[in-house]
Order: C-alpha cells, then structure tokens, then sequence
C-alpha cells in the first residue's frame, strides 16, 4: 500500500481513517493520562460529584491544599502504607524470574531447536497445553503441598513457580527464535572442535540476543503483571505492588483514602509505560513471532 | 543431537514444569476429590445457677484441628463436590428444568446457581471479546497502514499501552472513571437521566463494563498481528487485482482477508485461551455481585479464613476441562501436520 495509492484516496475515506485513528489512540491514551493527572488532586477532585471539571483545575484540591496539585495521594501510598516495601519486592520477584527464565529458557529452546526427534514434538505440545492452563487453577495445587512443606509466603516460592509457569511460552519463543539461526553456524563450531555447549555459549548466544532481550521483556511482563500467583502464595509483608494494591482496595475504601490507591496504580504504570517507550520495536517483533510461527 | 545432550539441555526447564505445571494439576484432582472434615462434636453438660443443667453439642476445636493436623487433605467425598450445589448443581438444575415456570424464570433461576452464573459470564466474554477485539484489531491496523510513515510510531505506541497494562490495574483505571463520581459515571448517568444508575446497581451496565474493558485491553494484539501480516500481502497481487477493477472494499474482501486467515486463527486461539481465565477485572471493577467467572470462583474459594480446597479443586478440573476443549481443534491439527511429516 504506498504513498502512490495513498494519494488516489478520496477524501471522505482520508476523514474516516483519520477520524477513526483519532478516536482509538484518545480511548487507548486517555484513561492513562486522566489518571496520572487526577491523582495529583484531592479525592472530592478526580471524585467529585459535581463536575469532573473539578478534576482538570483541582477546585476542592485548591481549597484543601492551597495549590492545584498535592502529592498527598503519593506520600500515603509510599510513605504511610509501606508501598516502597511492595516496590522493592516487585523488582526482586521481576528481575529473579527474568533472569531464570531466560537462562532455562535458552537452554531448552535451544535443544528444542536443533533435535529433530518426537519426543522434542511432544515436549512443545505439552508446553502449549501448559500454556493455556489458567494460572488460579495451578494456584488451587499449589497451597495445600506449599502449606504443608511450609515454604509458603515467601518470595523464592512464587518467584520458582512464576518461572515454571512462564517456562512454556518462553520455551515456544524462543525454539522460534533459535530456528532461525542456521544449523550450519554451531555444526561448523563442532567441527573446530567446540563440545555443544561451547558452540551453544560462544557461537549461538553472541547471534542470539535480539531474541533473548525480547523474550526477556515478555518474562519481565508475566512477573511484572501477575496477580493471581503473587497474590495467593505471598503473605502480607512479602507482597508485590499489584497484590499490595488490590489489598489497599477493601481497607483504603473504608478510611476514605481512595486517593492512596490511585497514586499506587499510577506509581506501578510508570516502569511499564518507559518499557513501551524504549522497547516498542522488540515488543511488536516478539508478538508477531509467536504469530508466524504459531 | 544425541539424546543424552538434548536432556542435558533442557532437564532444568522441564523440571520446572513437571513440579509446578504437571504435579499441581494431579494435586488438583486429588484435592477435588476430598471435602473439609466435619467438626468433631462433644456433648457438654451446660449448668446455670437457676436454669438447671442442659446436654448441648459444642465444637471441640482441639479434637477438630488435630484431626485436621493428621489428615490435611480432608475427608473423601469422592465426586460428590462436583455434583453439589456449588458446582454442577445437577439435582437443582433438574428441578428447575422440569418446573414449569416460564423460561425467563428458568433462565433467571439457573442464574441463582454460582457455578453456571460464572460459566455463563466466562463464556459470553470468551465469545463476544474475542470477535470484537480481532475487529477493532483489524480496522487499526487497515487505518494505521493507510496513514504517512511518521505518525505510525507514536500511534503504535499508545495502542500498545491498553495491552501491556497490568490487568489488575488497567481494570481498575476504567472502574475508577465509571464509578458514579468519576468521569465516565457521571455522563452516563447524565445521559440515561438516572442518577441511581451505577455498576453496582445495574447488572447490564457491569457487564458492558466488562465486555468493553476486554475489547480494549485484547484489541492492541490483533492490531500489532494483522499490522505485521499487512506489510507482507504481495504487492503484485494488490495491483493486479487493481488492474482488473476491483474496488477497494474488494481488495480488502478478496485479497488481505484471505492472506491474513491464518493470522487471525492463531489470533483468535490465543485471544479465546487467555480470555477464558478472565479473572483480574472480576476483582478490579468489584463485579462479583453481578458477573464472576470460573477463575473467579477458585479464586474465591481460596482466600477468605475458611479455605474450600475441595471446592476450588474441582472448578479447576471443570475449568482445564474446558480450557482442553477449547484447545481440542489445534491439538488435532498439530497432531494431523505431524503425522503427515512423519510419513
């Protein structure tokens, strides 16, 4: 579709496409930036029952505070309700599954990859079939052994299981991604006299890295955006931000301090908005590799 | 590659899953299979200075935790869990298909039934998300294909945005604009001309709540594909059937359809595999008085003090039932692809 059909366009159909565009970035941006600049306001603001015109130039905030914008909302959440804890905990759980999964996730991938035999077939299919398993139903099998082995609440428990639950969908990642190398390249490093894990290490991974760094960003966002595992296997004090939130919920509702709670989500948005900012071209690559090759 | 190299390799990766894919589903089934014990009771002699004295049964909560202590997995009930109220209901779901009330009672009787409340909700969001989001997936990516090389960029980048969001939280960010008070609530509101129309309050508006909430979340993906599968439609075979006249709306019918049909099954299979578990948004709009869903109800069954293992077991054997089904076509077809490779 060049630039030469595009000019042929009638312009009742230009209007369409552009007005259309327009409307889906407005209903995919708008609710974000709504939120980021309603949790700098007082509660009866981005809440309020009078206008929400309150909410763009902060009437009750002014009245309240003396300024537009307060970040009362944010010293509630980060200071009073320990959301720093909760941070700390994310970015341990995150970069811990990242981590494991990509270097089991590499390995296996990669004798998925270059073995040509059945039972690597069956293995990919029982991985699919793991893929699709609801997460809360293998939670439901977890707690009874976890209570039992007494290992449940803490961290090293469910930054294993969200390893073993991202497992399938990085395995399928990245076997396609390794399919892509030709075989020739760590066969010839074989013949120089490379074992097959000299040739994997010094030979496949230095040509492997776009892939790993996009299956590393899926990972990053399983262990990022999971609630079902973090919220059931973590006790109170070990919580990850998106538990922590959905805990402040029932208890911040009642004391009137909704505000708490908005300045959390918009805290746990941030890293993923800078993850699209810098990372946009991996993510769209990643999501249409698992596409083409199904 | 020699098989004791391939296990080499991959062993770490399918211990992982074998202990925490494989053993929690088996565990699941054994827990399904057993219900909480009864309390064990003991007969106190009760005496009041002027009642005189009465037997009453009292829980004994040390023999109770004892026993729960040595047998923690409760006591068997065989199938008897799916069958109860909770669960497939078969006994009151009989009932109320032999009364003779009118079907819209029937309908909203079986509603009554949580099981079937959450099976109805899951597959309804299923099979109304999926089409949808692949639509609106479909006309951004046609839209965006159309516009000038510089603008494509920044409007990928907010598309992805309602897709990479934490469910959780992307949920909540819509419930909190459609809260009475909140932008949304107040103009629908407005518009209805109802200041008691609320999500708590009108089943219908939690569900279009939900339903859009998931066409929102699940359209980026579809778009981000049918983008990518839009720069490889053979430029030759666009303009030849340019050349022999075929409109636009026919070139889109005939030609980009039918070179983007393989994308949109896979699409579509993942879309119904991951909208089957929606779970998130039943917590983050507070939904569970008016729609709830398989995922939902174990999820529910778990927490709390009283945890109904039992219980959540068995939805989660009916829910990976379902989830086999719902994957059945492709495993078939794998199946079919690796048997003609193999021969």
């Amino acid at each position: 579709m060049s630039d030469a059909v595009a000019q042929k366009r009638p312009l009742a159909l230009n209007a369409i496409i552009y007005g259309f565009i327009v409307l889906w970035v407005i209903l995919a941006a708008v609710p974000f930036f709504w939120t980021v600049w309603g949790s700098f306001k007082v509660e009866a603001d981005f809440f309020s029952r009078e206008s929400w015109w309150n909410a763009i130039f902060g009437t009750s905030t002014t009245r309240q505070t003396g300024n537009a914008f307060t970040g009362a909302g944010y010293y509630g959440a980060w200071v009073l309700r320990d959301f720093w804890r909760a941070a700390g905990n994310t970015i341990i759980v995150t970069v811990c599954v990242t981590v494991i999964s990509l270097t089991l996730g590499t390995l296996g991938g990669y004798a998925l990859a270059r073995s040509g035999r059945n039972y690597a077939f069956w293995i990919l299919i029982a991985a699919l079939v793991f893929r699709a398993m609801p997460h809360i139903t293998l939670v439901s099998g977890y707690l009874l052994p976890f209570f039992q082995l007494n290992i449940w609440g803490v961290l090293p428990t469910s930054i294993i299981v969200l390893v073993a639950i991202n497992q399938p969908f990085t395995l399928w990642m990245l076997h396609s991604f390794f399919l892509s190398i030709p075989k020739d390249l760590d066969e010839s490093a074989m013949v120089d006299g490379c074992t097959r894990f000299q040739a994997f290490r010094l030979v496949i991974m230095p040509v492997m890295w776009p892939g790993v760094v996009t299956t590393g960003l899926f990972s990053f966002l399983l262990g990022y955006n999971d609630f079902a595992v973090t919220a059931m296997l973590l006790s109170a004090e070990n919580q990850t931000m998106v538990p922590k939130i959905s805990s402040f919920l029932g208890s911040i509702q009642e004391t009137g301090n909704v505000m708490y709670a908005v300045a959390a989500v918009v805290s746990a948005t941030v890293p993923l908005f800078i993850l699209v900012l810098f990372f946009q071209r991996q993510i769209v690559s990643g999501l249409t590799a698992g596409a083409v090759k199904g | 590659m020699p098989n004791k190299t391939f296990f080499a390799f991959i062993l770490p990766s399918l211990i992982a899953m074998v202990l925490f894919i494989a053993l929690p589903i088996v565990s699941v089934v054994v827990q399904s299979l057993y219900v909480a014990h009864e309390r064990v009771m003991v007969q106190v002699e009760n005496c009041q200075p002027f009642g005189g004295c009465s037997t009453e049964l009292r829980v004994d909560a040390a023999a109770t935790a004892e026993l729960q202590r040595e047998q923690p997995l409760g006591r068997f009930n065989g199938l008897g869990t799916y069958f109860n109220r909770a669960h497939l209901a078969t006994d009151e779901l009989g009932a109320i298909l032999s009364s003779d009330r009118s079907f819209d009672q029937k309908v909203a009787q079986i509603f009554n039934l949580p099981f079937y409340k959450a099976l109805i909700f899951t597959l309804v969001y299923c099979f109304v998300v999926t089409p949808l989001a692949m639509a609106l997936g479909f006309a951004i990516a046609l839209a965006v294909n159309a516009l000038p090389k510089v603008t494509k960029g920044p409007i990928i980048f907010f598309s992805l945005l309602p897709m990479i969001i934490t469910p959780l939280i992307g949920s909540l960010i819509l419930y909190w604009m459609l809260s009475p008070n909140g932008i949304l609530g107040a103009t629908i509101q407005h518009i209805f001309n109802d200041p008691t129309l609320s999500l708590r309050a009108s089943p219908v508006l939690t569900w279009t709540a939900l339903l859009v909430y998931g066409v929102w979340t699940n359209g980026p993906f579809s778009f981000v594909v049918f983008y990518a599968g839009l720069q490889t439609v053979p430029a030759d075979t666009l303009e030849s059937a340019m050349i022999d006249g075929a409109s636009r709306w026919e070139r889109i019918r005939y030609v980009i359809i039918p070179h983007l049909a393989p994308l949109a099954t896979f699409v579509a299979l993942v879309q119904l595999m991951d909208n089957f578990r929606v779970f998130e948004p039943i917590v983050g709009f507070s939904a569970e008085a008016n729609a709830t869903s398989l995922s939902y109800l174990i999820y529910n069954d778990l927490s709390g003090d009283a945890q109904q293992f039992g219980s959540a077991g068995a939805t989660s054997v009916i829910t990976i039932i379902g989830v086999v089904i719902l994957l059945m076509p492709v495993l078939i077809r794998t199946w079919r692809e690796f048997k003609l490779k193999a021969v």
